[in-house]
């Protein structure tokens, strides 16, 4: 091959990742603004184009390979891929986002341990490599573990999201001393296998650290609720970026190093925001256990079982019919009930009655960062009538009628007046303030993931309206 | 326990201290309200309004003579002789100034609360009645000035010529100050604003004004303007004259409890101003303004043509609203001061906001109160311009804050300095991108948290160039590794993309 040729096309592949990390930058900003936000996509699209492009093309013009097999097999795999990527985007009920956004972070842990190994087999250690061969297999060691941690924890993650298996926190006894030593190891293996030479004798500790770097991921997600969920997926979001950034520094690959870490960090970022909003700190979150400890039972706020009074569908339609200013606060049980469609129907047919309705959205509502949000919009509830919780919470006390759609932790007043309580000093709606409170639920009984009971149930001005949220919402509808 | 709202005894304060909103949302508070018969007519709230919020309409006597007395201002002896010994009065008191206020609660055996010293804290500014007129009277003064200026506010080019909108400038860039700068600021005027805290410049550019920066730097430690030495004073006295000279309109707004407010305007700076320009002082005061002409309640003409206005009642004329927001605030006191919502008036001395209006308790005199620490240590000899409430800072060190930053930089240096040269580069790149990612998604709106998540999922996909450079190896294991790490990332890829549209589009049809 000329080398003038491949001179120009080390510099075309230069400028083209340059390029594409900066749409990808222009993609996440445009992310953070609605007016923005369909352009970011766009470029996010373009810089993976341009991205492809590039290292395609580099690809074929420096392999040793015949080109023809080469390229059967980078498009089968694309095809593949894309027609599983696009069938899931297009079928994925708006519910289930959580449970979606869980998969795709599997698959970049997936991706990354299977890269990493891929590389090892490539260029295995040679001791003679010194410090620069030990960096870069230390490397490799780190790709395979954040990778395998990603992939397992967000398989967890998924099956809990999607009800598969139970959100409740597993919590072994010393999991944090076992998280510790499997971290330990960890690190130990990653030293050996940076010192070893050749694949076979490389093979061992890599194998040995892909297994527990597996365990780890699992057990580290199993032990924490399903009410944290949105802060484990936006930090298992940050996970997979910290993969591929480790696998481009392997590789020695800017491209995946920029986009790896602008991945990592924001996801990092956007957990400490959701933490923020749970008031809880981002290590306690990670060490799991949410709701272990039993609810606090000293004073009066915790009357385990006390007397609730029921309504029904007809005279929640009554109430709301005369009610001047009413807001809903949905959570995750609006999601599982797929209650969007019926609940923002209701609120049309009430603002055509002149009714004042707002929605009062909790920051950790539901089980994904902003997932309402989305619900919401797919069924089309304006946009201007959704108010975040600071800024609607000192309004509670003009409120008629609070309708409360599966939510239980985001309204649970013990937040706010139980200093023993283990959700104390989250903030929360307070929706008690409000003349009449209605609780759609599916049963007594159940609390919330935080194990919490909530003493919201048993106020004088809080009636429960048992059943399937969107059975509620259509029977109310009906009696309107 | 029983609230008395009685008619003001000043005959020019048009305020009430409830209005039949604040009345209702008290009885929910389980107390029983009496309001003297015309109390708020002077805010057009009349009596039948008052009734049927539930209160009961009484005497002037027996509106006095309640366990609670709730009024503006401390009354006069007259009203005072009404209230029964061990009552609780609740106003605005100016204790700092008048200590024989404090003697004559004392002697009166009462407990006094002086709405004006509820301290500057996040969870008190719900009961800030200082605040809440402050916001009021910056509004007025633009009223005010608009009415007197012989011009437009705004701009415009019409066929009989042009006309330049009017140049406003705002000193002191407290609640009143915002307000005045967002006031002017939606008449169309041009607004500049000072402040000798640098660290306002962010909200006065959030209004849309312009920050005219003053050669002092100061940083505010307890939500108040700070007094200034005298070479500092001199410097700012000269921006304000060269800035009075090119506006039009000049709205100052310092203030400082029981003291004279600090002169601003010079009476050169008043002498250098254009005919017809205006001057609202709200810092006027019999003990003297911010402007050396002003004369408080009144509005001068100087023999250059400069109005000045010098109202003290800027509130005032907002009755209705005004009266709102006080009786408000009023509200959120006593949800303070009723845990149980059972009519019972706790006041628990160990809060510090209690602690701080308590200026009597049962007779026995409690002024001045422990300062309350906002944070670092109060100064002595503070001279609290009329200013906005900041964020309580937190409670942590310095070094709680920062030690996972330098912790971070060190780190950073650490792997840079140890990395074998070949690979240094890749690392000062993968520092800086991680800064960007931090950078890229601050401020990122709270709606877009999933779509986000699932475009940086998609990009996330881009792992996929590692899969394709090893594709081409001789290695059948490391090409079969790679193809399924290429067909794995392509899901990532395809579906975030597509999932993150999905979802946008929904987005937009939801806000048209």
């Amino acid at each position: 091959m000329n080398s003038t040729i491949l001179d120009a096309l080390a510099h075309f592949e230069s400028l083209a990742y340059l390029v594409a990390a900066l749409l990808f930058i222009l993609a996440l900003a445009g992310l953070s603004k609605q007016k923005t936000a369909q352009r970011g996509n766009f470029f996010g699209i373009a810089g993976m184009v341009l991205a492809l492009v590039a290292v395609i093309l580099v690809t074929l013009v420096s392999s040793t390979q015949p080109v023809g097999p080469v390229v059967g097999f980078m498009a089968a795999a694309i095809v593949i891929g894309a027609i599983i990527g696009i069938w899931r985007a297009k079928t994925v009920q708006m519910t289930a986002m959580p449970q979606l956004v869980a998969m795709l972070h599997s698959f970049v842990g997936a991706a990354a341990v299977l890269v990493a190994f891929g590389s090892f087999f490539t260029t295995p250690g040679h001791l003679t490599g010194g410090a620069e061969n030990a960096f870069h297999m230390a490397e490799t060691g780190l790709a395979v573990f954040i990778g395998a941690v990603t992939f397992t924890g967000s398989i967890i993650a998924y099956l809990k999201l999607a009800a598969r298996i139970s959100g409740k926190p597993l919590t072994l006894p010393g999991r944090n001393i076992l998280n510790l030593i499997m971290v330990i190891a960890s690190i130990a293996l990653i030293v050996w296998f940076a010192n070893t030479e050749g694949v076979d004798a490389g093979l061992v500790p890599l194998v040995i650290l892909t297994v527990i770097s597996l365990v780890l991921g699992l057990h580290l997600v199993m032990a924490i609720g399903g009410g944290d969920m949105p802060v484990v997926i936006s930090m298992l979001n940050s996970y997979s970026g910290w993969a591929a950034a480790m696998v481009g520094l392997t590789l020695g690959n800017d491209l995946l190093i920029i986009t790896g870490a602008l991945v990592g960090s924001s996801g990092a970022y956007l957990s400490y925001i959701m933490c923020q909003g749970m008031n809880r700190s981002f290590v306690s979150v990670i060490l799991g256990g949410f709701g272990s400890t039993p609810a606090a039972s000293s004073g009066s706020g915790a009357t385990q079982g006390g007397e609730h009074t029921e309504t029904t569908p007809e005279e929640v339609a009554e109430m709301l019919r005369n009610a001047k200013s009413v807001v809903v606060t949905p959570g995750y049980g609006m999601a599982v009930a797929q209650a969007q469609f019926p609940v923002a129907d209701l609120t049309r047919k009430l603002i055509e009655r002149g009714v004042d309705v707002k929605f009062g959205i909790h920051p950790v509502a539901g089980r994904m960062p902003g997932h309402m949000n989305v619900l919401l919009a797919e069924a089309k509830v304006p946009y201007d009538a959704v108010y975040e919780m600071d800024e609607i919470n000192d309004d509670f006390g003009d409120v008629d009628v609070v309708l409360v759609i599966g939510a239980n932790d985001t309204v649970n007043p013990s937040a706010a007046t139980e200093p023993g309580s283990p959700i104390a000093g989250m903030p929360v709606l307070h929706v008690w303030e409000a003349g009449k409170v209605i609780v759609s639920k599916r049963k007594m009984g159940s609390a919330g993931y935080s194990g919490v009971d909530n003493p919201l149930f048993y106020n004088e001005n809080t009636d429960m309206l048992l059943g399937d949220a969107k059975d509620s919402v259509d029977a109310i509808i009906a009696a309107l | 326990m029983r609230i008395g709202i009685p008619r003001e005894p000043n005959p020019e304060q048009t305020l009430v201290a409830g209005t039949p909103d604040s009345v209702k949302k008290l009885i929910k508070l389980g107390y029983e309200i009496v309001v003297e018969s015309g109390a708020g007519a002077r805010a057009s709230y009349f009596d039948e309004a008052y009734a049927e919020a539930g209160a009961k309409i009484v005497s002037r006597e027996e509106a006095w003579g309640a366990d609670i007395v709730v009024c503006l201002d401390t009354p006069p002896e007259a009203e005072l002789a009404l209230i029964k010994r061990g009552a609780t009065l609740i106003a605005r008191m100016n204790p700092g100034a008048n200590p024989e206020v404090i003697e004559k609660f004392e002697e009166m055996g009462i407990t006094a609360l002086a709405m004006d010293m509820v301290p500057r804290l996040s969870r008190s500014q719900s009961l800030d009645v200082r605040s809440s007129m402050a916001n009021v009277g910056g509004y007025r003064a633009v009223i005010e000035a608009a009415n007197v200026f012989g011009r437009l506010f705004t701009g415009q080019v019409t066929a009989a010529g042009k006309m330049p909108p009017a140049h406003v400038y705002v000193i002191g860039v407290g609640v009143a100050g915002l307000a005045a700068i967002g006031t002017a600021n939606s008449m169309g005027a041009e607004v500049s604003a000072t402040d000798v805290r640098a660290d306002v410049a962010d909200q006065v550019e959030s209004l849309g004004a312009t920050f005219v920066e003053i050669p002092v730097k100061q940083e505010s430690s307890d939500g108040y303007a700070k007094a200034l030495d005298e070479d500092e004073q001199a410097r700012v006295l000269k921006v304000y004259e060269d800035q009075a000279a090119v506006n039009d309109i000049v709205i100052t707004t310092a203030q400082v409890p029981g003291r004279p407010a600090p002169l601003l305007l010079t009476e050169a700076a008043v002498a250098a101003m254009k005919p017809g320009s205006v001057i609202v002082d709200m810092g006027a005061s019999p003990l003297g303004g911010n402007c050396a002409l002003s004369k408080p309640g009144e509005v001068i003409v100087t023999d250059n043509g400069v109005t000045i206005i010098g109202y003290t009642d800027l509130p005032g004329r907002l009755p209705g609203q005004a009266s709102q927001l006080y009786g408000q605030n009023i509200v959120n006191f006593f949800k303070l001061t009723t845990p149980d919502k059972d009519g019972e008036l706790v006041l628990d001395e160990n809060d510090e906001v209690i602690r701080g209006v308590t200026v009597t308790l049962d007779g026995k005199g409690m002024w001045p109160p422990p300062a309350v620490s906002v944070s670092a240590a109060p100064k002595k000899e503070e001279a609290p311009a009329e200013a906005a409430p900041v964020e309580e800072p937190k409670e942590k060190s310095a070094f709680a804050k920062w030690w996972w930053k330098v912790l971070a930089v060190l780190l950073g240096a650490v792997v840079v300095m140890l990395a074998p040269p070949s690979m240094t580069s890749h690392f000062v790149v993968l520092e800086l991108a991680i800064v960007v990612g931090f950078y890229v998604i601050g401020g990122v709106s709270h709606t877009l948290h999933t779509p986000l998540m699932s475009v940086t999922n998609a990009v996330s996909g881009i792992i996929i160039v590692g899969a394709i450079l090893l594709i081409s190896s001789s290695n059948i294991v490391v090409t079969i590794l790679a193809f399924i790490a290429m067909a794995v990332a392509s899901i990532n890829i395809f579906g975030g993309f597509l999932v993150t549209h999905r979802m946008l589009k929904m987005f937009e049809r939801s806000s048209d």
